[in-house]
């Protein structure tokens, strides 16, 4: 059979050579559609643009008509972002300015337009909250939805068909309706302006979609794999988790970016059920809108700081994501 | 290696029968095949053995101990599926290592015990490729590994060639023959295809709707099956069935023509039919001889050449078609008479209400 080695093709083929799909006229439409996709996704990345770069805009570029795109980058947004400042009298001032070395970079920039850092804003503890709350709802609602989607799709369950539908049924209400009894039921509670109360809703909130989403991944998984670890001698926990886990992961990544995507943006419940201790950026970035002018470049660089970590989740997670949604169309 | 055995097994799905009561006892060391089509519930009496499956009544003894109610990692048997479940995210040699790494067992020793396994079955190739790349063929090798590893008590195999191409499935049965044989392996193999059966057991267990219908060595179930099921359902084309009277000394046959009963059989048959004359006389294929003075005539209605020999298909009157081997050297045109006699050894005969075999004491 040795001779047969060189036969086949030297390398792997990575795209298709059906004839119908390398014809003339078959490339021409591909190209089409390639170019349809492009314009597509410049005209849905327009806003994003605006906001990078707005952030990095000073005051007077910001409101420029018509609108600068080549202009000189400045941090001045981060800094009215992340800071609180004060006007210096004149005499600090010139003071303040023979010392601009031992000053830090923020504080450098705030002095250009004449003001000292008196303290850090706000919004960095809103970002840190936001993290807290986004970030142990999300792994809450994907650990308790895993095990829960397991056990639907596994084993008989008395009236299962009613469970999940009463699990589904939790999304159905709008969420305005039910935001006032949560607000007073947690008044009550004093699960009022606490991680606990928000990282509780979030949970409730994501674990029906988990579970249903996640359900349907392990439903793929045939049941033969863990059937084989029984007779090879796991209980059905170990095989829980050595066999039916690791094929679960595109699956549990999608979950979880859902998840946190969700969490994260959440406006509405961390509007009426936080105050100070335990609110989130979003309604913090919203009410910078407020305070004496519209700081425009500091809310696009709330709004980008505000992007950035599920950008990197969901930039970390990209290939689980992918295979997510080629999943169950290979068996084995 | 173990013996199995089932006493009063059964599976019901609230009212309905997976698996009627059934009683069997496996040797140790034999290679018993349940066989049945599809829904038959001999995949369901297998995983019911495994463990994977519960009993709804009934007990299940492995060498013995009573491990009806036992989990499946704790009966000490290895089952082989019919899409070899191996596990995706493990190359070959992990999926191998895997159940020893169950019972905490020491690296070396997983070692040795991989190599050995990887040995008989010529695997050395495969070893760090992962399932998804595999073959049908090589992937139930692996899968093959993996239950020998361990050295249990006994194997389940549900199917293990089901989803191989022909080619493959012929030789693989003559490897896991080899294996049964090398390793002298308590195996119980279900199949809904009877030249697999007949080819690798010591013993095949018939079923058919929930229930077992013949228990037998192959040349049992196919010389003398149990009823009439059994009768069709083994052997390609299954048995000839003809419906005829039990009058004196002969058999009417309805479609015409007489049968002669052998002596010794003749006290049996009217003790059995108590009265009533109504009898099913069977034979297969190769029963027929074709004579020019034969006592029972038809019609060829087609030929199929089969390399060895050619199938005839004979209208016997209208439309009751019966299959007969005819040489291979002799043509026979379609249409043309023909005149052949049974061998009265290989006659059978069946009561037509109970389904059931009439034996004669020669035959019991």
């Amino acid at each position: 059979m040795a001779q047969f080695e060189e036969v086949g093709p030297a390398k792997p083929i990575t795209e298709s050579i059906r004839v119908d799909k390398v014809s003339p006229r078959a490339r021409v439409f591909h190209n089409l559609r390639a170019l349809a996709v492009l314009v597509m996704a410049i005209v849905g990345l327009i806003p994003i643009f605006v906001m990078v770069v707005t952030a990095f805009k000073t005051r007077s570029d910001v409101v420029a008509d018509p609108p600068k795109v080549f202009f000189n980058p400045t941090l001045e947004g981060f800094v009215y972002l992340f800071t609180e400042r004060a006007l210096l009298p004149q005499a600090r001032l010139e003071e303040a300015q023979a010392n601009a070395e031992d000053l830090g970079l923020f504080g450098r920039i705030a002095l250009e337009s004449g003001q000292e850092i008196t303290a850090p804003s706000d919004y960095v503890n809103r970002l840190k909250n936001s993290l807290i709350v986004a970030g142990v709802s999300t792994v809450t609602s994907v650990v308790l939805g895993l095990f829960a989607a397991y056990a639907f799709s596994r084993f008989n369950i008395a009236g299962k068909d009613d469970l999940l539908f009463f699990i589904l049924s939790t999304r159905m209400l709008p969420a305005v309706v039910v935001t006032i009894p949560i607000f007073l039921l947690y008044r009550q509670l004093g699960l009022h302006d606490t991680y606990l109360g928000m990282i509780l809703l979030y949970t409730a909130f994501n674990l029906s979609f988990s579970v249903w989403l996640l359900k349907g991944f392990i439903d793929e998984i045939p049941r033969e794999y863990e059937e084989a670890a029984l007779v090879d001698g796991y209980t059905r926990l170990q095989a829980f988790f050595k066999i039916v886990l690791p094929q679960a992961v595109t699956g549990i990544a999608a979950t979880t970016v859902f998840c946190l995507i969700f969490a994260w943006n959440e406006y509405a419940f961390a509007l009426m059920l936080t105050s100070d201790q335990a609110r989130t950026a979003p309604p913090s970035i919203a009410t910078m809108l407020g305070r004496g002018g519209i700081e425009w470049s500091a809310i696009a660089a709330g709004s980008l700081g505000f992007l950035i970590p599920v950008v990197i989740i969901t930039f970390a997670l990209r290939n689980y994501l992918l295979r997510g949604v080629t999943f169950g169309a290979i068996r084995q | 290696m173990a013996t199995i055995q089932l006493q009063q097994v059964e599976k019901k799905f609230s009212e309905f029968y997976a698996v009627k009561p059934m009683d069997l006892t496996i040797a140790d060391g034999e290679f018993v095949s349940l066989l049945g089509p599809s829904g038959c519930g001999k995949t369901t009496t297998l995983r019911m053995i495994s463990g994977l499956e519960t009993v709804s009544g009934g007990t299940i003894s492995l060498d013995g101990r009573n491990v009806t109610w036992r989990h499946p990692s704790d009966r000490n048997i290895a089952f082989v599926f019919q899409f070899y479940a191996l596990y995706p995210h493990m190359n070959a040699r992990q999926n191998i290592a895997f159940p020893l790494q169950a019972e905490g067992m020491a690296k070396a020793d997983i070692e040795k015990r991989v190599e050995e396994v990887v040995k008989l079955l010529h695997i050395e190739s495969l070893l760090k490729t992962h399932p998804g790349k595999l073959s049908g063929g090589d992937k139930q090798r692996i899968a093959l590994a993996r239950a020998l590893v361990r050295r249990p008590a006994a194997f389940l195999m549900d199917e293990p060639l089901g989803a191989l191409d022909a080619e493959f499935r012929e030789s693989m049965r003559a490897e896991i023959k080899r294996l049964h044989l090398s390793i002298h392996a308590t195996t119980v193999y279900v199949t809904h295809d009877q030249v697999e059966a007949m080819a690798m057991s010591d013993r095949i267990v018939v079923m058919s709707a929930a229930e077992v219908q013949q228990v037998g060595t192959p040349a049992e179930v196919y010389y003398d099956p149990a009823n009439l099921f059994v009768a069709r359902f083994i052997g390609s084309p299954g048995m000839n069935l003809l419906a005829g009277q039990h009058v004196g000394k002969q058999i009417h046959l309805t479609g015409g023509g007489q049968y002669v009963i052998p002596d010794h059989l003749h006290g049996p048959l009217t003790e059995a039919l108590n009265g009533n004359n109504d009898i099913i006389l069977g034979f297969r294929p190769e029963a027929a001889e074709i004579n020019p003075d034969g006592t029972l005539t038809g019609n060829v209605y087609a030929t199929d050449m089969h390399g060895a020999y050619t199938m005839l298909h004979i209208n016997l009157n209208e439309n009751e078609i019966i299959h007969i081997r005819g040489d291979r050297a002799i043509s026979f045109p379609i249409g043309t008479q023909v005149r052949f006699d049974l061998k009265p050894d290989m006659v059978r005969f069946f009561h037509p209400k109970t389904e059931k075999a009439i034996r004669g004491e020669a035959h019991s």
